[in-house]
């Protein structure tokens, strides 16, 4: 089994373990992974305030070098590539008009043959090969957290319910974990505006991080670069805004997965979080739960 | 040689304006058979009518073409005015200039042509029309009303009190629809139950009004004037005419757990039951499904409670068929459920109700004796938050439409908690407020200005639980968007209005249609709101579309007035426009070979079959038989007849094959 693979610029940066989890985690279940070759920067956050254009030339240069290279899906793990790829691809889609003349910017054949897929869309393929491969039942109560791009807007990412996502919880689920039922699923963890304003997103952050901590999980699960190092890079910020040491780790979906599937913590990239993943020995019992009738 | 008149009409502006009208007139006259031709600016009007009425009798015209607006516009007023004129009106044919041509094109030589085109069209059709004779059809004087609630009710009382014969149906047990379910009606908070109970009684009484409740219309076949409908009568179990509704086996039921759909799931009932207190009739109903005598065969407390041995345990569903001369459709609607709603728990927290549950618990004779308690807990909340359009006006997790009722009901609910608990705190989440009606406004402004109620313009993005408080999220979009958060202890949502289970079924049961989200359509939404496009059947509240009391009685009121105006004439006159089995002489009598397609094909079941004998009653020939008063003349025989025997009057396969070898 074969799929393009599109990490875009956090997975080698700040958030390398989703990408050492993403590629461990597909290796187990016997998917290679083809980097789409020469990518570029999807111009997430800053091309599409700044210039139209731009923002869809650049993800249709990306998808057209995927198609060039024969690919018919690609996996885009970070929800903010994942996003503007597949707004790019519908726009042009729409517009024929408009994909002329991105096709003359990018000077590369587009067709729009090729699908993009975010991590969930692809982990819930392989749901019965990760429910076979996995050793150690993942019984932790988590707090899943989809943040803003994986589901919105609806017509464009056609995934999962975007008020109320659940393939997370599905995933999560088959390797034992409990899902909690929680008010910060789809909430905004203020992006990019970690470096602008810092103090926005502690305040975000804190009330995702307390809600889940209010609600005895043991790890809030995340798909999105942005969404984990605003909870976990910020998290003294948080904490100063909270006025409480929150020490809820937060957790890659591929990482949970991985450790599920008796991965090596070293090959998932847990040692490279702020916030330590300290995860008590699982137990028969799901851990963290004092009150059952709550969900 | 034919003598046809042709009259081009400028339709003022819309047709003048792009088609050279004059110049089309002057092409007509060319045309063979055609030895008048003249254009006007209104050929509706009188002096136009005049026009075409003189040229017949002047000319001595055998057909006319009137090239003008659609046929559905115009063409009754135009074969009126050639009948008066002597000529058969079936000899007068439309020509669309306007929808067909001037509306749609721009101003060229090219419109005008096409326009000459479809003159020409015509013309060759008129030629071989054939005068046609009006079908007389007699009318059975009774009404079926199929609906027992404030719509249904109404109407019936309306027909009878004309002196007609009226069949009232109703699906559930009781008559009372869910207007018996509100606690108070707007915009003068008069109680529900007092202004409606009156009227079921008084249609229950009524010795023109026959109530059939526990029914069900299983088959309709017929049309305007003569249907014959096939009634399900469901068992209740019990013999009406013996059971005198003391009650008395409802208190010896053992099965009392039983979720209670006239109170919204709020209450319980027991296995013997009748709806409600007032219900009409006051006789019970054995709910099978959960009732210990069918489920374990062994309990009969109600039998020997029962003083006037009334209890049929082995009563059968009756099948009556009644002939009918036309038909009320009064169905009503259905609410979306609060389990429709993610973002809002899927029904996972009790606390979050619709707009009827509410009802319930504010009315007297609900489950909490009027008095506003959680189901939850049975506390009583301290602040309640009220959610307009909870799927109306949302095409992406709703419906399109707007309910029209909740803006009204939703500051009835929040006035009416706050009468009954001032200290407590009451919010609206609105998109906008839609009080149009008489003294509407008014009732707003009162629960906003008088009662306290806060009304927050803004849509809810959240519901979630915390610490036992439902957490409300919400925006505040008269202040900036701000976010705004209220910890409630209950939640109502205004759910959208939806047409009622099976109304679809019901609409292909008896061929009417239903607009886009399964509403009965109506025939003309400004011109003709209570009737369908299926003749003899009328339509009144909400199963049209979302109604409030007032309009539902008011359209009750006038579907009324159309079945009493239909029975008040003793024979019916339909269109000719009908399919006919041609006929040969002896010894092939018909071209027809009885294949029958024909009859699996019509979906007005007109098509039967007849047989030809001979002189000693041997049988001769099978063949397909058409019957005129059920035929729509829609034709879809006529393309199934592979032996071309069956031809629709008005247009025959000699008009069509004329019209299309013309161009």
């Amino acid at each position: 089994m074969r799929m393009g693979y599109y990490p875009g610029c956090s997975l080698l940066g700040s958030a390398r373990e989703f990408n050492e989890s993403v590629r461990a985690v597909c290796e187990a279940i016997d998917l290679t992974l083809e980097e789409v070759p020469d990518w570029n920067c999807c111009g997430a956050s800053s091309a599409h305030v700044l210039n139209h254009d731009l923002a869809l030339a650049l993800p249709a240069r990306i998808l057209a070098q995927a198609e060039a290279a024969g690919l018919e899906e690609i996996l885009a793990p970070c929800a903010a590539c994942f996003n503007r790829l597949a707004s790019t691809r519908a726009t042009l889609a729409a517009d024929p008009a408009k994909r002329q003349e991105i096709v003359e910017l990018i000077e590369l054949p587009y067709s729009g043959r090729v699908r993009v897929l975010n991590v969930l869309e692809v982990l819930e393929r392989y749901r019965d090969r990760i429910e076979a491969k996995t050793v150690n039942a993942f019984r932790y109560k988590v707090a899943c957290y989809y943040g803003c791009l994986l589901v919105r807007p609806p017509d464009v990412v056609k995934f999962d319910r975007p008020e109320n996502p659940q393939s997370m919880d599905r995933l999560l689920a088959t390797v034992g974990a409990k899902p909690i039922d929680w008010a910060c699923k789809t909430e905004c963890c203020g992006a990019s505006f970690s470096v602008t304003r810092t103090d926005l997103v502690a305040q975000l952050g804190g009330r995702i991080v307390a809600d889940a901590t209010r609600r005895n999980a043991a790890a809030i699960v995340v798909a999105c670069p942005m969404c984990q190092s605003n909870l976990d890079m910020r998290r003294p910020e948080i904490n100063r805004q909270l006025q409480q040491e929150q020490r809820i780790p937060v957790l890659f979906i591929t990482q949970a997965l991985g450790l599920a599937m008796g991965i090596e913590a070293h090959r998932l990239g847990l040692q490279r979080h702020l916030v330590p993943v300290e995860l008590p020995e699982p137990e028969l019992e799901v851990v963290g739960d004092d009150d059952d009738e709550d969900d | 040689m034919s003598r046809i008149g042709v009259f081009v009409c400028h339709c003022g502006e819309n047709i003048g304006s792009t088609v050279d009208c004059q110049e089309v007139a002057a092409r007509c006259k060319q045309m063979p058979g055609v030895v008048h031709s003249e254009d006007y600016k209104y050929m509706c009007s009188d002096p136009g009518q005049s026009m075409i009425k003189q040229a017949i009798e002047e000319q001595g015209l055998d057909g006319v073409v009137v090239a003008a607006c659609s046929p559905r516009m115009h063409e009754p007023t135009f074969r009126r005015a050639v009948s008066e004129a002597g000529l058969n009106p079936y000899l007068c044919e439309m020509a669309n200039l306007r929808e067909h041509c001037s509306w749609v094109h721009e101003e060229t030589d090219s419109t005008t042509d096409k326009a000459t085109d479809l003159v020409h069209l015509q013309v060759e059709k008129v030629k071989r029309n054939k005068p046609l004779q009006p079908i007389q059809v007699p009318i059975t004087k009774t009404a079926l009303v199929i609906g027992g609630g404030v719509a249904g009710i109404q109407a019936a009382l309306d027909i009878a009190d004309s002196d007609r014969k009226v069949i009232l149906l109703e699906r559930s047990p009781s008559l009372g629809g869910h207007m018996a379910q509100l606690s108070e009606t707007f915009p003068t908070l008069d109680c529900s139950q007092c202004i409606l109970t009156p009227k079921m009684v008084e249609a229950a009484r009524h010795p023109n009004i026959t109530l059939m409740t526990y029914s069900e219309l299983e088959h309709l076949e017929g049309f305007i004037g003569n249907f014959k409908a096939t009634i399900r009568k469901r068992a209740r179990k019990i013999d009406e005419k013996l059971c005198t509704g003391c009650g008395l086996c409802l208190q010896k039921c053992p099965t009392r757990k039983i979720s209670d759909g006239f109170n919204e799931g709020l209450g319980m009932r027991r296995a013997i039951y009748v709806p409600f207190p007032q219900a009409v009739p006051n006789t019970p109903v054995i709910d099978i499904q959960n009732c210990s005598h069918f489920r374990k065969k062994k309990c009969d407390r109600c039998v020997k409670a029962c003083p006037t041995d009334a209890i049929r345990f082995e009563q059968q569903d009756e099948w009556i068929t009644v002939d009918v001369g036309a038909i009320v459709l009064a169905t009503g609607f259905k609410i979306m459920r609060s389990d429709q709603f993610p973002e809002y728990g899927y029904g996972a927290y009790p606390d979050i109700i619709d707009g009827l549950q509410f009802e319930r618990l504010a009315s007297a004779s609900g489950p909490t004796q009027g008095v506003i308690k959680r189901p939850s807990d049975g506390k009583e909340p301290e602040t309640i938050v009220f959610l307009a359009c909870a799927g109306s006006r949302d095409a992406a997790k709703g419906v399109k439409y707007c309910s029209k009722i909740c803006c009204m009901y939703t500051a009835k609910h929040a006035m009416l908690y706050k009468h009954k608990a001032p200290h407590g705190k009451a919010y609206v989440f609105y998109m906008d407020i839609r009080a149009a009606g008489k003294n509407y406004d008014e009732f707003v402004r009162r629960a906003i200005e008088e009662d306290g109620v806060k009304y927050i313009r803004g849509r809810v993005s959240r519901i979630y639980e915390e610490d036992g408080k439902l957490i409300v999220k919400g925006a505040d979009t008269l202040l900036g968007g701000r976010p705004v958060e209220i910890k409630a202890d209950m939640v109502v949502l205004a759910t959208a209005v939806q047409p009622n289970d099976g109304q679809i079924d019901l609409a292909r049961k008896i061929h009417v249609g239903c607009d886009e989200y399964g509403f009965f359509a109506e025939a003309h939404p400004k011109l003709r709101p209570v009737e369908t496009n299926t003749a003899g059947i009328y339509l009144a509240g909400a199963c049209q579309s979302p109604r409030d009391i007032p309009e539902t009685v008011a359209q009750a009121g006038g579907a009324a007035a159309k079945v009493v105006a239909l029975f008040s004439r003793d024979r019916l006159t339909r269109e000719p426009l009908v399919a006919e089995v041609n006929r040969r002489p002896s010894p092939i009598y018909s071209d027809c070979v009885g294949c029958f397609l024909c009859e699996t094909a019509c979906p007005y079941q007109a098509i039967g079959q007849e047989t030809v004998t001979d002189r000693d009653g041997k049988l001769y020939k099978t063949m397909a038989k058409i019957n005129p008063g059920l035929c729509q003349g829609c034709g879809t025989c006529v393309a199934t007849c592979r032996t071309k025997a069956i031809d629709l009057h008005g247009y025959s396969n000699e008009q069509i094959y004329a019209e299309i070898m013309s161009l």
